[in-house]
């Protein structure tokens, strides 16, 4: 049952073939035999686990049942959860337990899904490997000596490996698409503003957004369903109302026009990678969809952009971690700036330290106008791309990622690691949302096709990543860790 | 050599929201330590403000009153820097685009005088929590409860040029923001405190000098005098051929003097920038005619109208109109009594004498304003005099009766009118005071008027004080000039 969708688990359970009780001790059993070698999660809660299932097994015995009633589900652990451990992957929150839970955990709770824990992620998010863990690297399932990708690597390696069917992830410069093309799974990150960020322990808050991860886009859309929606508690979600996600899946393709972006198709760009992507894109064409070429051109403006916009903010976002009410607090300080300064260099790991460095700078006086006024200005260009190019097509095309998962501490070399993100990063910068499915193997390594849409267009995504599924089985495929133990 | 003094001010107005500027915790003063702090308010990991409508509503009130500038768009900032009171390591600010642009605020001096303080701007921030240094033993308690309350930080132009001119324009502020019932403005408990920057020039010199900043000032007092200590300070230093450093001062209040915190050199760079968790904020012109329209009326418009419409003086119009207490009090008072510069009389004279002496402010007046109303009201009529009106006035602050016509009643001091009583008296009065009374005859006519007062008083005093002097006065004039 570790490899059913949401969809068909839902069924089996309205069928009676087995209750959430029974899936979810399955499921634990699983994280308890193979997660000691995935590292995927952080904190397994197997006693709420239970107890949730049993009250979603009697909700569904009273007739009460939604659609995701009694489905497990694993917490990306930078989503706090009340009474419940949350880390954000760092030393700095090791002893850190929520008296509160965020929005998307509480609405998923409300939806009467099983939270089996917490997962692993690079620390407060920021990394594209899951080797950024005070917690540990995750390892991906398809190739234990590849790294699942990051920040979510934790979220899409426990449901690639068949621990969870579904996890909710974050993604603030590509933190839920590429681990999900790495981990061979299906991956949304919701316009900005789309999904509530209270509750999730900020990284850069005018990017980071949380999204569903899961087997499928009718999965996904399943869970954007339960998460979406204006929140009162977050001045940025948008007040606007929320469709059913799942009734334009299959929604016919004929006439879409889809755009592929050719800054998206140049150097650096694995070959292997391109072909599969190609591939899939004839797949759309088989699917009645048109097909031409479109250029972002400030597309290669994003990574500097980003590594500005994105640590100036966390910089100020992770100074409340000085070791004065909640976290890490280094032994016997001589005075308060000894307090400061031994509790955050003990608490914080070795790139979250860097990004707070370099967003301490940008912003400093003197810098603020070369460093952040600029990037702004490029991220409005950046944007006003995408808004151009969606008057012409309706979605774009192309590489989740350059290439497939690389090899566990392979990119010693920060800057390496930031260039992953080429083709994701500039999507938040945009506030737009984007979707990563499975669109074939280089080397037995997950290839992600990502798909972009135009602001609020995440219905049209869905669709649009639904249609290639049913065409196409790269999802369906189990890695090899997870299909022995069984 | 001659030199100028050149003061401007910040001024910070804790606003009277219920809950704080980004949450929902209560604002009130005084509850156990931390147990008006939420998760947000402590900065927890993952938390995110949301405006207080009721903190904009509030800022934009203020605007208007001091015919200021309402942007359509102002814009939250974080000023960044670590203070263990400061929960999320950054306050939450408008430095770019304020709430409030420029305006003005008139103020008058003791000479009667006005002149009109230029207002830079005015912004929204949230205050920090406070740190306690006594009682833990060598370590310091934070105290949360303060964190996240609703300021309006309110910076003038350096347009003031005595310590008498800050503190008036403080407490024109200060009855501006009372008035609209934004702030309560108390003091004493920090509902308003002020930074002082100050700097002296020679007379003449078109350039400021260099300036001090003096932290947290809170009384129209210390603001005062931390002013003449820093002037003095600088212009001595100056004289003596030193100079003055840009930096931050303490002014402590028990040595009545300022003290060095930092200098420019040490001050943080607080690396400003929007903040993300936030929209801007934008106000739509319904939105402020709507404020306009619901404005109180304010000091400076009452002063008008006291001076125009009820005939007080400058001066009185502007003591009257000082506070919204003060003044609500007179007109309750005038209303009653049904004349203004009696009500304006007693109010400032009686009234206010009574209250300097027991250091009450005159919303604990023990004579409520209907009370002194129909006291004075009583006088007016001729029921009592002037002197037992005093009475009166003593015996309801003391509590000795619900209404002036009780205390009347019970003490017995309703003036005599009566033409034939008094007469008795007086007849009684001449024929016990021979020796008087052969003086008053043996003086010059011219000299007569003056004598008569032993017998005003002698009458009065028989009639314990109820007798209507005016009319015991006529009296025996006409009696004695009789023997004469």
């Amino acid at each position: 049952m570790h490899d059913k969708t949401l969809t068909e688990l839902a069924a089996a359970l309205t069928a009676g073939e087995f209750t959430s009780r029974e899936l979810t001790e399955h499921l634990l059993a699983r994280i308890e035999r193979l997660d000691g070698e995935l590292n995927s999660f952080i904190t397994v809660t197997p006693e709420a686990a239970l107890a949730a299932a049993d009250a979603a097994d009697a909700a569904r015995a009273r007739g009460e049942a939604g659609p995701l009633t009694g489905l497990p589900v694993a917490i990306k652990d930078l989503f706090c959860t009340q009474g419940v451990l949350t880390t954000a992957g760092s030393k700095m929150l090791a002893n850190f337990v929520s008296p509160y839970d965020a929005t998307v955990v509480e609405r998923l709770k409300a939806a009467g899904t099983v939270s089996l824990g917490k997962v692993n992620l690079d620390e407060f998010a920021m990394g594209s490997s899951n080797e950024n863990s005070a917690f540990g690297a995750v390892k991906n399932p398809w190739d234990a000596t590849a790294v699942p990708g990051g920040s979510s690597g934790g979220s899409a390696a426990a449901v690639a490996a068949g621990l969870a069917p579904a996890a909710m992830g974050t993604d603030t410069g590509g933190s839920i698409r590429q681990p999900a093309a790495f981990c061979g799974i299906t991956g949304l990150k919701p316009t900005y503003g789309r999904v509530s960020r209270w509750g999730i322990i900020a990284y850069a808050s005018s990017l980071d957004q949380a999204g569903p991860m899961a087997r499928s886009a009718s999965d996904c859309a399943l869970l954007l369903n339960a998460i979406a929606g204006h929140d009162p508690k977050d001045s940025t979600s948008v007040a606007r109302g929320v469709p059913d996600y799942t009734e334009e899946l299959g929604a016919p393709l004929t006439g879409l026009k889809i755009g592929l972006p050719v800054e998206y198709f140049g150097d650096g760009l694995d070959p292997e990678v391109e072909t599969a992507v190609r591939e899939a894109v004839r797949v759309y064409e088989s699917l009645g969809a048109t097909v031409r070429e479109v250029s972002l051109p400030h597309t290669h403006y994003a990574i500097p952009a980003y590594y500005v916009i994105a640590p100036a903010e966390a910089s100020s976002n992770l100074s409340r971690y000085d070791g004065v009410r909640f976290g890490h607090r280094c032994q016997a300080p001589s005075d308060l700036i000894d307090l400061y300064k031994r509790s955050r260099a003990e608490g914080f790991g070795e790139e979250v330290k860097r990004r707070i460095l370099i967003g301490t700078h940008t912003l400093s006086e003197g810098f603020f106008d070369a460093y952040y006024k600029k990037a702004q200005q490029v991220r409005r260009l950046i944007r006003q791309d995408f808004l151009d190019a969606f008057e012409e097509v309706d979605v774009l095309m192309g590489p989740a990622s350059p290439t497939p998962a690389f090899d566990l501490g392979a990119k010693k070399d920060p800057v390496s690691m930031y260039l992953q993100d080429i083709y994701t990063i500039a999507v938040n910068l945009a506030g737009i949302p984007g979707i990563s499915v499975p669109a074939g193997f280089v080397k037995g390594r997950p290839v992600g096709l990502q798909i972009l849409g135009t602001h609020f267009a995440e219905a049209r995504l869905l669709n649009v990543a639904h249609r290639f599924q049913q065409a196409t089985d790269w999802h369906l495929r189990r890695p090899e860790l997870a299909e022995e133990t069984t | 050599m001659q030199w100028e003094t050149v003061i401007g001010l910040e001024v910070h107005v804790q606003l009277a929201t219920k809950s704080k500027i980004f949450s929902g915790a209560s604002t009130a003063f005084g509850a156990e330590p931390n147990s008006q702090a939420c998760a947000v308010d402590l900065g927890l990991p993952g938390v995110l403000p949301v405006l207080n409508e009721q903190a904009v509503a509030m800022a934009v009130q203020f605007g208007l009153a001091i015919h200021a500038e309402i942007p359509e768009v102002s814009i939250f900032d974080r000023k960044n820097y670590f203070y263990p009171d400061l929960p999320k390591g950054y306050q939450t600010s408008q430095m770019y685009h304020p709430i409030v642009g420029a305006g003005e605020v008139e103020i008058t001096l003791e000479d009667g005088s006005s002149k009109r303080i230029r207002v830079h701007h005015a912004h929204l921030e949230e205050d920090a929590g406070k740190s306690l240094h006594e009682d833990f033993h060598g370590m310091t308690g934070i105290d949360l409860n303060r964190a996240g309350t609703p300021l309006l930080e309110i910076v003038s132009e350096p347009d003031m040029r005595s310590a008498k001119e800050a503190a008036a324009y403080l407490k024109a502020i200060h009855s501006i923001v009372t008035y609209l019932g934004i702030s309560d403005g108390n003091m004493a408990e920090g509902s308003m405190r002020c930074d002082v920057n100050v700097s002296v020039r020679p007379v003449g010199q078109a350039e400021f000098g260099t300036r001090a900043e003096i932290k947290n000032v809170n009384s129209f007092r210390f603001v005062e005098r931390a002013i003449e200590f820093e002037v003095e300070r600088q212009i001595e230093l100056l004289e003596d051929g030193g100079k003055v450093v840009q930096e931050t001062r303490l002014y402590d209040p028990e040595r009545d003097e300022t003290r060095s915190m930092r200098t420019k050199e040490e001050a943080n760079d607080y690396r400003y920038f929007p903040c993300p968790d936030l929209l801007p904020v934008v106000l739509d012109q319904a939105y402020v005619d709507h404020l306009r329209e619901a404005l109180p009326e304010l000091p400076d418009e009452k002063r008008a109208r006291f001076q125009a419409e009820l005939g007080l003086s400058a001066y009185d119009a502007g003591v009257l109109s000082a506070t919204r207490e003060m003044a609500e009090y007179f007109e309750e008072v005038k209303d009653v009594c049904g004349d203004a510069k009696s009500a304006a009389n007693w109010v400032m004279g009686e009234l206010a004498g009574a209250l300097n002496r027991e250091g009450l402010p005159i919303t604990d007046s023990p004579v409520s304003a209907r009370q002194l109303g129909e006291l004075i009201g009583r006088v007016l009529d001729d029921t009592i005099n002037g002197k037992a009106a005093k009475q009166v006035f003593q015996a309801l602050w003391n509590g000795q009766g619900q209404s002036a016509d009780e205390v009347i009643e019970t003490k017995g001091l309703k003036q005599v009118t009566d033409s034939g009583a008094i007469e008795a008296m007086i007849d009684q009065v001449i024929a016990e005071s021979p020796a008087q009374v052969a003086q008053y005859r043996d003086a010059e006519p011219d000299k007569r008027g003056k004598m008569i007062g032993y017998f005003v008083g002698q009458v009065m005093k028989a009639s314990r004080g109820t007798a209507n002097p005016q009319q015991v006065n006529a009296l025996l004039k006409e009696k004695l000039d009789a023997l004469c």
